[in-house]
């Protein structure tokens, strides 16, 4: 049942990248020039990927710098600076093959040592979602310049995902080596393998990458330069994009709800895809130590009573999915088997008559604290909307206002009764699922089982999971843990989230794989 | 009384303003009867342009009616106003008495702790306040409070200096009647004019301070008040106008009609000044 489950969804991918690769032959053959101008926002501190992994120098970075691998809309693995690559059946054993030819900025090679360095010191020091990876290895060495070989201590089958360029970029070992990562001159004017070469950044500005003539690939990149402005307020962005000031933006340069004017327009196409690889799931986060929140009944009734498409059409102007299942969609390993319970206020109230919490004179069973996520007025908007779904089944929340800075602070020490959250999945439920539901990941940090939900049946198949080598078992166990998380509900998937990016019709190849704008670019070019 | 009604009538604009404000009254006390139920609840598609499916003034983005929440609003607005100036009032009116009317070190001490307010600007400190004692209706009301009584203090203390010297302080004084009681019997009914008219100009502040706090998202999450009504609108204004302008209207209005009653107070207050106003107009 599982195996057939899983020769289908390979089945699946196929036609999407030979789609993808369609759309790349039929389109208009690719013009050489022409500059780029996109927005940057907010403006990053440093674009030394490593030295600063939040999102900002994630979308630029991979301009400049590039990963051993890349990844599909369907998260299958790419060649990018691994030529090929071998798994040893026990998947333990990694072998990959370096592109010959490939130099640095600075006119040096790069070789097998460099991935090394990047891999076991420059990650391993820097980024602490590589290093709880990279930890796994226990020997990674340079078998000849253009060969790296891995071996892990056991293994662990997402660690491909771990070689696109957001992960684990590749950095030059001639200028980090021996030195402090974070104050290395190469920090401030970065060299990479990328298609583009960092040119100028004027703080507040723009920051500017031209062309890299010496770029391993043949014939590209196509554009001359890239420039990314610095424009702080999102209506000023709006309007750079209207009036063909800028021709391209991603991620929060733009807000929700100037996305249907923006639709209308006929120079414009609006993308949603491109989100695979980190797959960002939003839910009403409960903490489980607050009566009557750790009754699964309870937590089913809210769940039920939430129209999540009112969510997603409304709110968010149709940028995004509702939620299915804690894992998402564009996940590997989502069951769409598994669903949750469809909107039903009549049978959410049903369920907390039976479960013993009667409606008091005011028609209220219980109060709940809520606290909005103040990532901004459309988070605001979403607690107030589930405020009043919530009222419809005679729960009242009471609404709480925090910033930024007291908000995770206050979720990472479980000072909360119910919030909002969103997190990164990073294409496998092992890398970006298992940490909210393990008992053994119940931590006072952001991002880690706040909630404090505990079930040893749900522990072991997310163990399972992650120890186990064959992707049909691993299935089997991810499909069994999703279909338990969905009785027990232990948090209230809201939606799929998603960013548009919306550019101009002339540029073409934006979209192309799992990573949407924030991979190299080296293919993209604007149609004369 | 009678005499105090004609001053006031003669002033055309403080009559308007009265009629506005009787109105914004008469629509928060009947904002339960004219509108049922919260005004969080989403009635409709979101943003119904205004006269369409029922909404007189359109629904927002989550489908909730712009009129219910100016009509539930007004309670929040007319309400902080009228609370947080009875608080400014009481810290004002005690310590302008205490300085005025004792004097001295007294004075000194009370004027300097005064002035220490003035200089912060209010609004920041405002802002301050809510943010440390996290947005609630308690903390905005308290906040306003705060920042809004010093120019009491220096009002009563003014009008105490000169009545304080004045022969019928002297003569109670002289009979032995006790100093709280000379301050709240003698001094303080003669001073009640600048003050009536300056707390109806404070409500006025107050009310845009309140939804000055709220556009910033610093209201109380829980209560629907006009400054939360225009910052939840102002991101969509392209889409949906009347989410902004139809509460804005609402504060512009009602800070209008306070201002002009306050002035027609001032005028049935101060016969004299009217005259002379008048003479010279």
């Amino acid at each position: 049942m599982t195996l057939s489950r899983r020769g289908l969804l390979a089945a699946a991918s196929a036609p999407v990248l030979m789609s993808v690769q369609d759309a790349l032959a039929q389109g208009v053959a690719p013009r050489r020039g022409g500059t780029l101008q996109m927005m940057l926002t907010p403006e990053p501190p440093v674009l030394q990927i490593g030295v600063n992994q939040q999102g900002p120098t994630l979308v630029a970075a991979p301009k400049m710098f590039q990963g051993l691998l890349t990844f599909s809309p369907t998260l299958e693995p790419q060649p990018l600076l691994a030529k090929s690559w071998t798994i040893s059946p026990d998947g333990k054993e990694y072998v990959f093959s370096l592109q010959e030819g490939v130099k640095w900025h600075d006119g040096q090679p790069f070789t097998a040592d460099d991935v090394v360095f990047s891999i076991t010191k420059f990650h391993m020091e820097l980024a602490p979602r590589a290093r709880a990876i990279f930890q796994l290895i226990e020997t990674c060495e340079a078998r000849d310049p253009l060969t790296v070989r891995i071996v892990l201590k056991q293994p662990f089958q997402p660690f491909l995902l771990m070689f696109d360029a957001t992960a684990a970029a590749m950095v030059p070992k001639h200028l980090f080596d021996g030195r402090d990562y974070r104050t290395a001159p190469a920090v401030q004017r970065p060299v990479g393998t990328g298609p583009f070469r960092f040119v100028e950044w004027q703080r507040g500005n723009f920051i500017r990458l031209d062309r890299n003539e010496e770029y391993w690939k043949p014939g590209q990149p196509y554009l001359d330069s890239i420039i990314y402005r610095i424009i702080p307020d999102s209506q000023s962005r709006r309007l750079a994009l209207e009036s063909g000031q800028v021709l391209l933006s991603q991620t929060n340069d733009i807000e929700p709800f100037d996305i249907p004017a923006l639709r209308q327009r006929q120079n414009l196409e609006v993308h949603t895809a491109g989100w695979e690889y980190f797959s960002p799931l939003s839910w009403i986060e409960l903490n489980h130590r607050v009566k009557p929140l750790d009754d699964a009944r309870v937590r089913r009734a809210m769940s039920m009573a939430i129209d999540r498409n009112f969510i997603v059409n409304r709110l968010w102007f149709g940028v995004g999915k509702p939620a299915t299942n804690p894992v998402a969609s564009t996940t590997r390993f989502h069951d769409p088997a598994a669903r949750l319970p469809a909107f039903n206020v009549a049978e959410a109230n049903r369920i907390l008559d039976q479960a013993g919490y009667p409606r008091n004179a005011q028609g209220v069973r219980f109060t709940l604290k809520h606290m909005a996520l103040p990532y901004g007025e459309i988070w605001t908007r979403l607690s107030e909307y589930l405020r009043q779904a919530m009222r419809n089944i005679g729960i009242a929340f009471e609404m709480e206002s925090t910033d930024a800075g007291s908000w995770a602070r206050r979720v990472g020490n479980w000072e909360y009764e119910t919030t909002i959250n969103f997190v990164y999945q990073f294409g496998d439920p092992t890398l970006g699922v298992e940490r909210t539901y393990v008992s053994t990941n119940i931590q006072r940090v952001t991002f880690t089982n706040t909630g404090g939900y505990a079930n040893p049946q749900v522990d072991a198949l997310f163990l399972r999971a992650r120890t186990s080598a064959a992707a049909a078992e691993r299935q089997a166990a991810f499909s069994e843990v999703q279909k338990l998380l969905i009785e027990e509900v232990p948090q209230i998937w809201l939606m799929e989230l998603s960013f548009p990016t919306i550019h101009d019709r002339r540029v073409r190849n934006v979209i192309t794989t799992g990573l949407g704008v924030h991979k190299s670019f080296d293919d993209v070019f604007i149609a004369g | 009384m009678s005499d105090f009604w004609r001053r006031f009538r003669r002033n055309r604009g403080a009559v308007v303003g009265l009629v506005i404000l009787v109105l914004v009254f008469l629509l928060a006390a009947f904002a339960p009867l004219l509108f049922p139920g919260s005004p969080w609840d989403m009635a409709t598609a979101p943003f119904v342009p205004p006269g369409e499916e029922g909404m007189l003034l359109g629904s927002d983005s989550l489908g909730r009616d712009v009129a219910a929440g100016i009509a539930h609003g007004a309670r929040i607005s007319l309400m902080v106003g009228a609370v947080s100036t009875i608080a400014a009032l009481s810290i004002g009116v005690s310590l302008g008495a205490i300085a005025g009317y004792l004097g001295g070190i007294a004075d000194d001490a009370v004027m300097r702790f005064t002035e220490f307010f003035q200089t912060i600007p209010s609004f920041v400190f405002a802002i301050l306040l809510v943010a440390i004692f996290t947005p609630s209706i308690g903390s905005v009301v308290f906040a306003i409070a705060v920042v809004s009584w010093p120019p009491v203090a220096r009002v009563v203390r003014a009008e105490f200096l000169s009545l304080r010297s004045r022969e019928f302080v002297q003569a109670a004084e002289v009979l032995g009647k006790s100093r709280l009681s000379i301050v709240l019997t003698d001094i303080l009914p003669n001073a009640l004019s600048p003050i009536v008219v300056l707390s109806s100009l404070m409500v006025a502040s107050a009310i845009l301070l309140e939804s000055a706090l709220s556009f910033l998202g610093l209201g109380d999450p829980n209560l629907m008040t006009w400054g939360f009504l225009i910052g939840a609108g102002r991101s969509v204004i392209r889409l949906a106008w009347w989410m902004s302008v139809f509460p804005g209207l609402a504060i512009f209005l009602t800070v209008l009609a306070l201002n002009l009653v306050g002035e027609g107070l001032s005028d049935a207050l101060n016969p004299r000044l009217a005259r002379q106003r008048g003479g010279a107009a």
